[in-house]
């Protein structure tokens, strides 16, 4: 029996670029960074003192009642999750025991969690939230979204790091195509930047140090590349059987065509040097599309501006996609936002769905020097042609989890 | 010593912040379950801002017995006399 079609109706983000879908891809195509200097007393001692916050402040858009009782990460996904819905148009529309959410956080209401902590020491007990919990359980944001929009199929928190986002995406599609349901919205947040994730990011050595010159600090594939820069927002698609959009003649961005998920098994947090969890999560991601490698347009890559990682990922993309790598033209993203972690893939799947619906590739800034990877990175806004073309979004996180979900164009 | 009202008026404010009732809202013949939509969680919230802010220790086992925003305003009364 083929694999139900799976496709994308519905899109929403709160970026560092951009409070929305059209102002977040807007700025990727003028290429703009969303990277700024910290200058909260807290992150004065820290080594790395840049961030990439959101344009947007989610307490500007959300009910001030309803988001105090959200930590920032349940905040920034429910602003993406509102655009999403609506974008979709499916309220009264879908039945809701057919409705799913699968929504991604690498590490959850962190911030929550050390501000009750906080309480607890100079306060007391007596002065935790009993919020406190609800709030800072990872599931938070795929929970809040469920009772927002009346999801009854289950409500799923895929966590793997930095690929959470990419997973909840793969997942979403299973779930379509297993017929556990027609809808799901799926997508990642994240909501870290606090002094405690970023000291302990920066003893892993993970983060640029450029803090003189934060908009040039994210520059992946670039020799002076330094580590990356913490992001932070969310962003949110919904999956939909080709079936069920095509009976309410829902406008379809592109298919969310499958998606390869492999594990390194080889250390908790550095990558498998020679990329072989990478290379065959793209290589499964192909065969569960029913793509060809020359299929390949575009690629979304993790490249996060670490020194090994993003040259890495370059020989995996090579391994994956053989001769046919020389035909498809990468970008990354986080040159602009940032790595936005359990956020990340979900992110950089709405522009890896843009970019084959609007036929052009948001530019990598700051390439200035670039490594000779042997592959086409581009540098500028780049136009795709017309015709029946695929992209592949790739994240890989801590503790070896690789997802590469591929994207045909509707 | 404050009065009724002034407590009550404080107490409104309290539920205003942490549950958006409007304040004029909050008065003395009003349910906090019931009429207000204040949950168990929120009116935790509640009891632990009125500690704070009226200085006085309301035991967990007595939370149960302040249904109304009368029964609340006059467990401040008697804790501060």
């Amino acid at each position: 029996m083929p694999l139900k079609r799976v496709v994308i109706t519905g899109l929403g983000a709160t970026s560092p670029v951009g409070g929305d879908v059209p102002s977040t891809w807007s700025a990727l195509l003028e290429g703009r960074s969303g990277v700024t200097a910290l200058t909260d007393d807290w992150a004065e001692p820290l080594a790395a003192r840049i961030a990439a916050k959101v344009a947007v402040e989610p307490g500007e858009v959300l009910d001030r009642v309803k988001a105090r009782r959200m930590d920032r990460s349940t905040q920034l996904a429910m602003v993406a999750a509102e655009e999403a819905w609506a974008d979709a148009k499916l309220d009264d529309a879908v039945d809701p025991e057919r409705l799913a959410v699968a929504v991604a956080s690498g590490i959850g209401g962190v911030t929550t969690l050390l501000a009750n902590y906080d309480s607890l020491l100079e306060k007391g007990p007596r002065r935790v939230s009993p919020l406190a919990i609800p709030m800072l359980m990872p599931n938070s944001p795929a929970a809040t979204i469920g009772l927002r929009i009346g999801a009854k199929a289950g409500v799923h928190t895929p966590v793997s790091a930095c690929a959470s986002g990419n997973e909840a995406i793969a997942l979403g599609i299973d779930l379509i195509r297993l017929g556990r349901a027609d809808v799901v919205v799926v997508g990642g947040t994240e909501a870290a930047v606090h002094a405690l994730p970023m000291a302990a990011f920066g003893q892993m050595m993970a983060l640029s140090k450029r803090n003189d010159d934060p908009e040039a600090a994210s520059r992946p594939w670039d020799k002076g590349r330094d580590g990356f820069v913490l992001g932070e927002g969310a962003a949110v698609m919904v999956l939909e059987s080709a079936e069920h959009a095509a009976a309410r003649g829902a406008e379809v961005y592109a298919e969310a065509a499958g998606a390869g998920i492999t594990s390194d098994s080889h250390d908790i947090a550095q990558p498998d040097p020679a990329g072989l969890g990478a290379t065959r999560a793209m290589k499964r991601a192909l065969i569960e599309s029913e793509l060809a490698a020359t299929d390949i347009a575009h690629i979304n890559a993790h490249a996060t501006s670490t020194p090994q990682g993003d040259v890495a990922e370059a020989a995996a993309i090579r391994n994956a996609l053989g001769a046919a790598a020389d035909g498809t033209v990468l970008t990354s993203t986080k040159s602009m936002t940032g790595h936005l972690l359990g956020g990340a893939g979900a992110l950089e799947s709405v522009a890896t769905v843009l970019a084959l619906h609007h036929r052009v590739i948001p530019p990598t800034i700051n390439l200035d020097d670039p490594e000779d990877i042997g592959l086409d990175i581009a540098d500028k806004p780049r136009d795709l042609p017309a015709g029946d073309l695929a992209a592949l979004n790739n994240s890989f996180g801590f503790g070896g989890h690789n997802v590469a979900v591929a994207f045909r164009s509707a | 010593m404050a009065t009724t009202e002034e407590i009550r008026a404080d107490l409104a404010e309290i539920v205003n912040e942490i549950a958006g009732i409007p304040a004029d809202d909050v008065q003395l013949d009003k349910s906090f379950v019931d009429d207000l939509d204040v949950d168990s969680l929120s009116m935790v919230e509640v009891v632990v801002a009125a500690e704070e802010k009226f200085g006085v220790e309301i035991p967990d086992d007595q939370v149960k017995n302040l249904k109304t925003v009368g029964d609340a305003v006059s467990f401040i009364e008697n804790a501060t006399a």
